[in-house]
Order: C-alpha cells, then structure tokens, then sequence
C-alpha cells in the first residue's frame, strides 16, 4: 500500500479494519463498513461555537460547585449540600475512598474535562498549534470518561426521593447548573472537529526517534 | 475491502488509539510511540486478555460483600438499622416509589452482575478462538463500555444521603462497609473493559498473517 493511501486512511478501533474515510457532509458520520463503529463525525456549525460552549461550561461549573444543591428541613432544622460537601461528609464518616472516588467522579473528572477543553480549544487558535495541545487532547478523553455528573444526578434524585419522606426537599441553584452541565458536556463534544485539530497540531516526533525513521513514515502533517 | 490487507495489523500497521494515525514500526521488540502526539502503540492491547481476567476475577470477589454488607447505618432516637443495596430497593418499592426501585435495581444489581457475565463471555470466545457473531459481541462490548458508569448510582445515593441526613441527636445516616466494595466492583468492571482490547473479537476469522510485515 502506498503511502499516500495510508494518510489517508484509519484502522476501526473496534475491529481493526484499515479503511478510508471518504469527504463527511457537516453534521454528518463516517461507520466502519464491517462493525458499523463510528469512525469520523464532520460537525456542523461555527468553528468558535465549542470554545463558548467550553466557557459556558467553565462559569456552570463553578456556580454547581460552589451552591448548594439541596436544602432540607425537618423539624425546625435545615441542612444543606454542595457537590463536594456530599464527597467531604463521606471522608469524614470513615469511607475515605469512597470519599475520593465520588470527588474523581463529580468534581476533578468535569473540572479536568473542562480546563482541558478550555486550554486546547484556545491553543488550537495559534498557528502552528502548539505541542502541548495534542498532549492535552490525548488525555481529555480519560476526565470524559471518568467525568459521571448525569449518574450523579440521577444519584441525588434517588437519595432525595428516599429523604423527602422524613423531611422537606427543595432543590437548589446548584441541582439546576449541575442538569446544565450535563447538556453542555455532549454539545462540546458534537461541535468539536477533533480530526481537523490533530491535523493541524505539531508532532511530537522528538519523543520516538527510532520509531519511523525517514522514509517509513506514512502520513505527514498536513495529513 | 481489498483482499490483500484487510486489519491494519495483517497490513503490518498500528494505529495510534488517540490520534487515530498509522505507523509503521521500526523493528521488532521495540517500543514504538505515535510520531504525531507521543502516544504508545501497539498491535493489541499488551497481555489484554491476562489483565482483563485480573480485573473481572477481582470485580467478581468484590461483588459479594457490595450486595451482602449494609451500605447505609440509619440512626433513628438511638435506635439502628442497616441497609444493604436490595434493603434500599425493598424500601424504595414499599415506599411507593417503584420505578426508582427498578432503576436502582437495575443500575446497582444486574449492571454490575450483567457487565461481568458478559465479559467473562467475551473472554472466553476470544481465547476459543470463536469466529461467529462477531457483530452480536462487538455490540455487547459496546454496551458493556456505555452502560458501566450507571452502577456507580448507588455510591453516589449514599453519599448525598449520608451528607444530608445528619440531623443529630434526632436521625443521622453513616455509610456502611458494603459502598467501598460496591465503588471498587464499578471501578474495576470499568477498568477491565478498558483493559479488554475489543479488536480480539475480529482477529480469529481473520487471523495476522504477519505483524511486522
């Protein structure tokens, strides 16, 4: 196979299948023609529209971290909680790891997944596109994959369906950003053009100079 | 597809599993990194299967303790009761709140048993070498990997009751020894599906000619 072929071409990640991904129409995707694996999505949209949506997701953040989610009141007294409260009560009842997980979960996997976002969404607008942000892009998925807010939401209805028969529940100014969030993730997501950004960043071949030396190499950067 | 190379790795290639592109590697028993962003490559994922039966075995002994130790220990006027996951359901479904009960059920129950049933089948098809419904397993990994993070909903239940039942001397709620064992079958389940390289699945019906080819 030549090399020309080759830049141009990927390998499913789900079964291997080397192929080409023809010209995608915006908001349109490209399936692996063996185990239907989406390969490629072209969004459709303004270029600028992930990094508002990345800074709105940035300011929700912030307001869901910092209010509280519920208040509750029985008998006189009332309680409430934010997000890192419930983590924090749970550190000091003696589940420490548990305590760590649900922060990784709801707190630093969001927050990283923004702040990532954020950062290389901003690099990308440099010419050329620095190294940083390819190294960026290659760990924001692990924050996505970790990043649980809708589970937790789902988590915190149950818990307050459980308590609302010993106490009044009223949800908070955080419960609201937290449900905001969990739309915004996905629209970054959708308008993000992951492939044109990889095309344009600088490589990183300094790291691995025996890897593909001259002339086995089999895409080049203008790919 | 041309006959001549159908996978990347029969083509003798590895594809960077973050940027998407191919390389060809220098020699063999090197370690070899994507030139474009830095990333470690190889053919299938290093002792996959070995690392993912670890995980599932591991996931498996946990599974245990999460359904048989209390989650919660609710204080009421000096007097205790502990919960575990099913004790929370049955109380949920009394309660009048069913559909809740069949989520919980769901999420903290059959996921996590479902996600290692279905590995411990992956594992073993791949090892046989099975070559039939390719599309069917591939389909069930995906499945594995998308649902696995609705089984952390019972943590997340317990930890916001803990933090808002704290209404001392009158009721307060503390965790139970059963959430740490039922976060780390979710964490591991999850880990042993990231472990699981799901190309294993299609590489026996069309086995690597050569690797280094």
């Amino acid at each position: 196979m030549s090399n020309r072929l080759l830049s141009s071409s990927v390998a499913c990640p789900d079964c291997d299948l080397l192929q080409r991904i023809p010209p995608i129409p915006p908001g349109g995707k490209a399936c692996c023609t063996r185990c239907g694996c989406v390969l490629a999505r072209q969004p459709a949209g303004p270029r600028d529209l992930p990094l508002a949506l990345a800074i709105t997701a940035a300011i929700v953040f912030v307001i869901a971290n910092t209010s509280p989610l519920m208040d509750l009141s029985a008998l006189g007294r009332t309680a409430s909680t934010t997000v890192a409260g419930g983590a924090l009560e749970m550190f000091r009842e003696g589940e420490q790891l548990t305590g760590i997980l649900v922060l990784f979960c709801a707190v630093f996997a969001p927050g990283g997944y923004i702040a990532f976002m954020l950062a290389l969404l901003l690099g990308a607008r440099r010419t050329p596109v620095p190294l940083w942000v390819g190294a960026m892009l290659r760990w924001v998925h692990h924050f996505e994959m970790w990043s649980m807010l809708e589970v937790m939401m789902l988590g915190i209805l149950v818990a307050l369906i459980k308590i609302a028969q010993l106490a009044t529940v009223h949800a908070g100014i955080g419960m609201y950003a937290v449900g905001a969030l969990i739309l915004l993730f996905p629209a970054i997501v959708v308008t993000f053009d992951v492939r044109e950004l990889w095309t344009r960043v600088e490589w990183d071949d300094a790291k691995a100079p025996v890897n593909t030396p001259a002339g086995t190499s089999v895409a080049d950067p203008t790919g | 597809m041309t006959a001549t190379a159908a996978t990347a790795a029969q083509a003798g290639l590895m594809a960077c599993e973050a940027c998407q592109m191919l390389s060809r590697p220098a020699g063999e028993g090197q370690d070899a990194y994507c030139r474009r962003c830095g990333e470690a490559l190889e053919f299938r994922h290093h002792d996959s299967i070995q690392k993912t039966w670890a995980l599932v075995i591991a996931a498996a002994v946990c599974y245990l303790p999460a359904n048989m130790l209390p989650v919660l220990n609710t204080t009421t006027l000096g007097t205790s009761e502990a919960d575990t996951i099913l004790g929370g359901v049955a109380f949920l479904y009394a309660t009048g709140s069913w559909p809740l009960a069949l989520i919980v059920l769901i999420a903290s129950v059959m996921i996590p048993l479902g996600k290692l049933v279905a590995l411990v089948y992956l594992l073993l098809t791949v090892q046989r070498g099975s070559v039939t419904s390719n599309h069917e397993r591939t389909r069930l990994y995906r499945l594995v990997e998308i649902i696995g993070r609705w089984s952390m909903l019972d943590v997340f239940v317990a930890t916001f009751t803990v933090a808002m039942v704290q209404l001392q001397p009158l009721m307060s709620v503390a965790p139970g020894a059963g959430v740490l064992f039922f976060a780390a079958v979710v964490v591991l389940t999850m880990l042993a599906a990231e472990a699981f390289d799901q190309r294993l699945i299609w590489d026996s019906a069309y086995p690597h000619r050569n690797h280094h080819g």
